[in-house]
């Protein structure tokens, strides 16, 4: 099960914040899945300068995802 | 060393007070705090999101790379989420040096990372509607100017 999290444009551009995939075995698989029942979010989350977290922290490529994950899409920040 | 990631606003000049206070190492402070701006009328409000449990730590690393890198005897960042009023403070940094260059670098280093690199995201409303605010190339261009020896790594 992952817990998928978006932030800053990615979520208007979903309309959702959180959704749990199930039966999820690696990242990869996950992108597939959102991909699938999320056809308009699938360029954007490969966007320029979007990274992703898993359990809070910044991961590169594909990796393997426990049963509990949090996988959360970061579009480009911005504080100050 | 403070890291504060807050809703609520704040008052920089008491945050100031209260950071230099206890600094008996300290042979100078500097403090920058970012002010949402108007811009003629075109920002009603702004609107920040933080990713909890991951931008807190986020900056605590950052502001331990800064003390190494400034040798800072103290710093303190506070950084506000949520929905801000043009005029009111967004952003609060404080730093702490024996000398007076390794206080403002060590301001300016946290102040570039925080705006283009601390994970925030930020979305102005105005008159026109509301809009995604992303770092201009010049917020990249001002990162650089550390990038020589630049040791944060992403993710910590």
């Amino acid at each position: 099960m992952a817990r998928v999290l978006l932030f800053g444009a990615l979520r208007d551009l979903a309309g959702w914040r959180e959704q749990i995939f199930e039966g999820v075995g690696d990242l990869s698989g996950l992108q597939s899945d959102i991909a699938r029942l999320y056809p308009d979010l699938t360029e954007a989350l490969k966007g320029p300068g979007v990274q992703i977290a898993v359990d809070k922290a910044l991961v590169r490529g594909n990796v393997s995802l426990s049963t509990q994950t949090e996988v959360a899409f970061l579009p480009p920040m911005s504080g100050g | 060393m403070s890291v504060t990631v807050q809703t609520d606003m704040f008052d920089a000049g008491a945050q100031l007070s209260a950071f230099c206070h206890d600094l008996p190492d300290a042979g100078g402070v500097v403090s920058f705090t970012g002010i949402a701006r108007m811009d003629d009328g075109k920002t009603e409000r702004l609107e920040l999101e933080a990713y909890p449990g991951f931008t807190e730590p986020w900056i605590e690393a950052l502001v331990a790379e800064a003390r190494t890198r400034f040798s800072l005897s103290a710093a303190k960042v506070i950084h506000r989420v949520g929905s801000i009023l043009p005029g009111e403070a967004i952003v609060f940094v404080a730093t702490a040096a024996r000398h007076r260059r390794q206080a403002f670098e060590g301001a300016d280093f946290l102040m570039d990372h925080l705006k283009s690199r601390a994970p925030f995201w930020k979305k102005e409303h105005g008159p026109d509607g509301a809009r995604w605010i992303e770092p201009r190339q010049a917020d990249y261009q001002d990162l650089t100017r550390w990038s020589a020896d630049h040791t944060l790594k992403e993710g910590s």
